[in-house]
């Protein structure tokens, strides 16, 4: 390329006929000319260093004394824990003070005369370049690595082949179960034909793991929903997946106000379930406005319309929310009549 | 000050200190280094601080989290929390929650630790962005010093990747469900996000190895990866030497400031304990991310106002804004809404930002060393660009909080992220726009100002009748800033045939590269010449010095007001400290 | 007095002010004998609370919901609302609404308790409804903050947000704080499903459930903030908030003191 130092000026301050540097300006310190300020200086930065002990041995006195639950109240901060003031408030004066006692040494008391230096072009000179040159030239000769062609192809396969091992035994990261995938376990839940719907109350007995009955749910009510085996479930495959896809929510209204379904007659007298799980990224998704019939997700506000299929009415989800076809069993309990018919949750790439 | 006389012994420690060097030294050779760099100079302005701000947090957070380390049990396993915070006494919990309620209510000075490490990791975030935009506004990163760039945005990158798997380690309600968010957006990329979700989390969502997956990652292969990379960022710093501001005495091939030691010691040093202070007294008095609150993490609960913290925020608010593109082609799902605001969009401005010094050193064709750090004003358009990717993460950042900002405010938040999204596009060139043209008026008054002086808003009358506004010569120190600017030239335009009739076969990327060439320095206000500047400098004197004989005339005599006060007389205080001086004598 | 002593007073201009005293305490004086006795007439039926109520409902809430509470297209019907709903939302200030809008604001209530009472009555007598829980309903000495805590979380966090700061809800809506609610008005909310809160009936969330929210509830507004000063309970956002603003003034600051040149 033709085009490029030739034009650009050099800096300016190299340049013949340019203005002088400047002289860098110094005017003296009150500690420098007057003995009296020096001392208080000094004094100042010994009294930092000493209230920085006394913070310490406050700190020790604060940790053995304070009890751990005891509450204090402070302006400003309100009602707070007291040990953790205490200690917050010692443990960061004794190091702050040491901080600025340093600085104001320096500040006032070492000397604040600016010091130049040169600086040093880093790039190697031309003989040093040439000696590398020269060294990397007379060992790339003895090693033969350009003259045995047989060794360097056979070299360079062993070396990049070698790091395989290592990324092939990350494969059991997930040590999957014979004959499944992602996209099969993803597009199934634990709900089945008549699996029994029971409110999650956070208990894990009682008399609520038998099932609600219709009549239970008021208009305009919202419950969130498990199917009756996830305890079963949970304590079998020690964890929460299950839980994860099969949670619902339950929400009534007036079998008037529903203006279309996923599926003839999937609600029971107007009670619809839907998946608790967000189509966009995930978040589970409980906020419902029971006169709107809007179900707002918290995370990024994708709002579903449950009285029309659960359709998308903002924000970034794609696709609408899933519902659950339910019915009641001859107990009169509300029932799953099958699974989802689609996958729960995110979208992803088998999905189709 | 006090210098040790050649009679006085040195103190028994320093003499110890002594042995030590020598010992050392027959092992090392290191006093030859001592010697060395015990003088190097270090230039001094506040904005250097920054990047010490961030070395030190980082020390902060590397002690509180070891400390962290001896408590936290990073277990899925689910237990009954049997502690001392009531409201969740019996409660089933994952072990890394309850750990972590241990830490915050039943060891004592654990919840300040926890706080003082979440705080100072707030702080490394934050105080890296601070940097690296000072290094940015101030072309910190032209040559040669454009691989130190790269490894700060490595180092950003990993920064996040901590922050993020440190704050989900709890396992509690809040940073849960953005693990769960994660989770969603591994899953959306095309032909392998199933499979990747999969062994990240070790089988379905949440499974039962991701805390402990995190916990290794963010104690040992993030926290390794910062302290090397940190370890080159810092020994290039040092080898090539700080930048420095323009100034009296400084040029681009000298350092002017304080020697290592003792007073760059001393500052640095001090700094340090003042950062870490400051962390310590945040960490004690204002409550962070208080998990007893949110509750312990199940994938079918979530909280109103659920964000990341702030470094992730813009991602979130990405997310929020994005309109709900999805498209399905031959039975397979491409989730733009996803993808787009959380890796394309992110990965298209981490590689832009890592690569910027290339681009603009391709665009000005400077390849000259720059060791004086140029005013933002004088160089508009990178000054514009990076105002314009502050609005953008801005704009996202409100972004991110749109429901808070809701409920704050009164609005509806379909209308803020409606907004949002038209000043996401609108906002930035606008900016880019009014930051160039501050920039070049600001270039103009520089100029005036070289030229003509400063106005002094003194009004004088010269003998011939003419009314003038005195001008003052600039001081020193503005001289040395002002004339640092140099005149970048803009390349040339390529010609497609050149005179012997040759065409050229990259005429298109010469063209492309001209024209860049002259946007970003082509409408730079050209610096006047030496003659001129001297000109104008001393026609400022001269009008000073016409000016001056009034002030004689103010020592000499009394000068009264229209109302027979007296304004001036001889022996009368100039300044406020000789008015002051005098009251106290009295 | 003799009668020529008021005769000769009686243009006197006192005495147009000393006769509308009289007619004030007479008038008064005889409206508020004949008010005492109304109380006795209450407590011996309803009735006439139902027909005050009435009153009541006809002069400030016919307007929007209907001369028969029917329902107007500016207000729902309020027949099965229940004594609950109106002791709710009129006793929270929240009806009658100051100005349209998406959503009704608790403000002070224009009316007092008994009237509020009275209105209740009257909504009452239209359709069966959710009563005023009693005191033992919402008496929570007794019950577990921990269970109170778990089933806050299932059904009002999302809502609420999980420090009962309240959240925000489509078109301008909004989940309101409860720092400030009542045992009772946590208890009719749950009842009542103001505007577009979920029923939460006694068949699905009993009392005891109710309860525990309720001791959780009071839990969080007297909740001693361990940490350090709060910030609001609002998480990260008010955190990086005080972090941009706060503390990296106090970092800027000590790093520009280090620059200055001392004096």
């Amino acid at each position: 390329m033709s085009t490029d130092k030739d034009l650009l000026p050099v800096d300016p301050h190299d340049e013949p006929g340019h203005l002088p540097i400047a002289d860098i300006p110094h005017t003296p310190r009150v500690t420098d000319t007057d003995p009296k300020a020096a001392r208080r200086a000094e004094r100042q930065v010994a009294s930092m260093f000493l209230l920085s002990m006394v913070f310490v041995v406050l700190f020790v006195v604060a940790f053995v004394t304070i009890d751990k639950s005891a509450v204090v109240y402070i302006p400003v901060l309100g009602v707070v824990g007291a040990s953790q003031i205490a200690l917050g408030f010692t443990f960061g004066m004794a190091i702050l003070l040491i901080g600025t006692g340093a600085i104001q040494w320096a500040k006032k008391l070492m000397p604040d005369v600016e010091v130049v230096q040169e600086r040093h072009s880093l790039a190697s000179t031309p003989k040093e370049d040439e000696a590398a040159k020269d060294n990397y030239d007379r060992g790339k000769e003895e090693s033969g690595f350009a003259r045995y062609t047989i060794i360097r192809r056979t070299l360079i396969g062993a070396l990049a082949l070698f790091p395989i091992p290592l990324v092939i035994m990350l494969r059991d990261l997930w040590q999957t179960p014979p004959g499944e995938n992602p996209a099969e376990i993803l597009s199934t839940t634990a709900w089945r034909d008549g699996l029994r719907i029971v409110p999650d109350t956070g208990e894990t007995t009682g008399e609520f793991l038998k099932g609600i009955r219709p009549e239970d749910i008021p208009v305009g009510g919202l419950v969130s929903a498990l199917p009756v085996n996830i305890m079963e479930i949970q304590k079998a495959e020690h964890n929460l997946n299950a839980r994860g896809k099969a949670a619902i929510i339950l929400v009534r209204m007036d079998p008037g106000e529903i203006r279309s379904q996923q599926g003839e007659g999937w609600d029971y007298q107007g009670i619809l379930a839907y998946s608790k799980i967000c189509t966009h990224v995930g978040c589970p998704i409980a906020l419902y406005e029971h006169r709107t019939h809007h179900l707002l997700c918290p995370c990024h506000q994708s709002t579903f319309d449950l009285a029309d299929s659960g359709d998308v009415i903002f924000g970034p989800a794609a696709r609408r929310m899933p519902q659950l076809p339910i019915g009641v069993d001859e107990e009169g309990f509300l029932v799953a009549k099958s699974d989802f018919q689609q996958p729960v949750g995110p979208s992803f790439w088998e999905r189709g | 000050m006090s210098t040790t006389s050649p009679l006085e012994k040195p103190a028994p420690v320093e003499k110890a200190g002594g042995a030590v060097a020598t010992y050392v030294d027959q092992r090392l050779g290191s006093n030859r280094a001592l010697g060395r760099n015990l003088g190097k100079v270090f230039p001094d302005h506040w904005s250097f601080m920054l990047g010490e701000i961030v070395l030190y947090s980082f020390i902060v957070v590397l002690l509180t989290g070891v400390y962290l380390t001896l408590f936290f049990k990073p277990s899925m396993v689910e237990v009954v929390y049997d502690g001392s915070y009531v409201p969740l006494k019996g409660v089933m919990m994952s072990e890394a929650y309850a750990s972590s309620l241990d830490i915050s209510f039943d060891v004592r000075g654990g919840l300040l630790i926890r706080q003082m490490h979440h705080w100072a990791a707030l702080i490394f975030v934050a105080a890296m962005v601070v940097h690296a935009f000072r290094v940015f506004f101030t072309g910190a990163y032209r040559k040669p010093r454009e691989l130190n760039w790269i490894l700060g945005v490595v180092l950003l990158t990993l920064a996040l990747a901590a922050g993020f798997t440190g704050y989900s380690l709890p396992d509690d309600l809040l940073s849960g469900t953005g693990l769960q968010i994660i989770r969603g957006i591994v899953q959306a990329i095309p032909v392998v996000g199933t499979w990747l979700a999969f062994f990240m989390f070790g089988g379905e969502y949440p499974g039962t190895d991701i805390i402990s997956r995190l916990y290794s990652a963010h104690i040992l292969l993030v926290p390794g990866l910062i302290l090397a990379v940190v370890t080159v960022h810092l020994m290039m710093v040092w080898v090539q030497k700080h930048t420095q501001f323009p100034g009296p005495g400084r040029t681009n091939t000298n350092v002017v400031g304080y020697p290592l030691m003792p007073v760059y010691m001393a500052k640095a040093g001090g700094f340090f304990f003042v950062v870490f202070g400051v962390i310590a007294l945040i960490g004690g008095l204002v409550t962070i991310n208080p998990i007893w609150i949110f509750g312990p993490y199940t994938p079918d609960q979530v909280s109103a106002g659920t964000q990341p913290d702030w470094y992730i925020g813009w991602l979130d608010g990405a997310l929020r804004l994005m309109p709900n593109w999805e498209t399905v082609i031959a039975g397979y799902t491409i989730s733009w809404n996803v993808l787009i605001p959380s890796v394309i969009i992110p990965g298209i401005l981490f590689t832009l930002l890592a690569l910027y010094p290339f681009i603009e050193a391709w665009v000005t064709g400077d390849k000259r060393d720059h060791n004086l750090l140029e005013r933002p004003r004088n160089a508009p358009v990178r000054t514009g660009i990076g105002v314009m990717a502050i609005v953008f993460y801005g704009i996202l950042w409100i972004g991110g909080g749109n429901d808070i900002v809701a409920v704050a405010f009164d609005m509806s938040i379909n209308s803020i992220s409606w907004a949002l999204r038209i000043l996401l596009i609108v906002a930035p060139p606008i900016a880019f726009i009014i930051t160039k043209r501050i920039c070049l008026g600001l270039q103009r008054k520089d100029r005036d100002k070289l030229l003509h002086g400063y106005e002094s808003g003194r009004v004088l009358r010269l003998p011939h009748g003419e009314f003038i506004e005195v001008h003052q010569p600039i001081n020193v120190k503005e001289m040395a800033v002002i004339t640092s600017k140099t005149d970048h030239a803009v390349l040339p335009a390529p010609q497609k045939i050149d005179a012997d009739g040759v065409r050229n076969p990259r005429y298109l990327v010469h063209s492309l590269r001209h024209r860049l060439s002259t946007f970003f320095y082509g409408d730079n206000v050209p610096t006047p010449s030496a003659a001129e500047i001297e000109h104008g400098q001393h026609h400022a004197a001269e009008q000073a010095a016409i000016e001056a004989p009034l002030h004689e005339y103010e020592d000499r005599d009394v000068i009264y007001n229209a109302h027979g006060g007296v304004l001036h007389h001889p022996g009368m205080p100039e300044t406020n400290a000789e008015q002051i001086a005098e009251e106290t004598r009295s | 007095m003799t009668v020529k002593f008021l005769a000769a007073r009686r243009r006197n201009p006192a005495v147009a002010i000393a006769l509308l005293l009289l007619a004030l305490v007479v008038v008064g004086g005889a409206y508020s004998l004949a008010s005492n006795a109304q109380p006795a007439v209450a407590a011996m039926g309803s009735q006439t609370q139902v027909e005050e109520g009435k009153k009541l409902y006809l002069e400030g809430c016919s307007s929007c919901h209907g001369l028969n509470a029917q329902g107007t297209k500016y207000g729902p019907t309020l027949i099965g609302v229940g004594a609950a709903s109106v002791h709710f939302q009129v006793g929270t200030g929240r009806m009658p609404l100051a100005a349209p809008g998406a959503q009704a604001v608790a403000k002070p209530p224009a009316y007092n308790e008994d009237e509020v009472a009275k209105m209740a009555a009257y909504v009452a007598t239209l359709a069966p409804g959710p009563a005023i829980p009693s005191a033992e309903q919402v008496d929570y000495a007794d019950a577990d903050v921990a269970k109170g805590g778990v089933l806050f979380r299932i059904n009002c966090a999302q809502c609420h947000q999980a420090a009962g700061q309240g959240g925000a809800l489509t078109q301008g809506k909004y989940a309101p704080s409860l720092m400030n609610a009542t045992p009772t008005e946590i208890y009719e909310a749950m009842l009542t499903g103001p505007q577009n809160m979920p029923v939460f009936s006694d068949e699905t969330l009993p009392v005891e459930e109710k309860k525990a929210i309720i001791a959780y509830v009071n839990e969080l507004q007297q909740a001693p903030s361990p940490g350090g000063l709060a910030l609001g309970r609002l998480g990260p956002v008010v955190e990086g908030l005080f972090l941009w603003t706060a503390v990296f003034a106090a970092l800027i600051a000590a790093a520009v003191w280090i620059g200055i040149k001392a004096r």
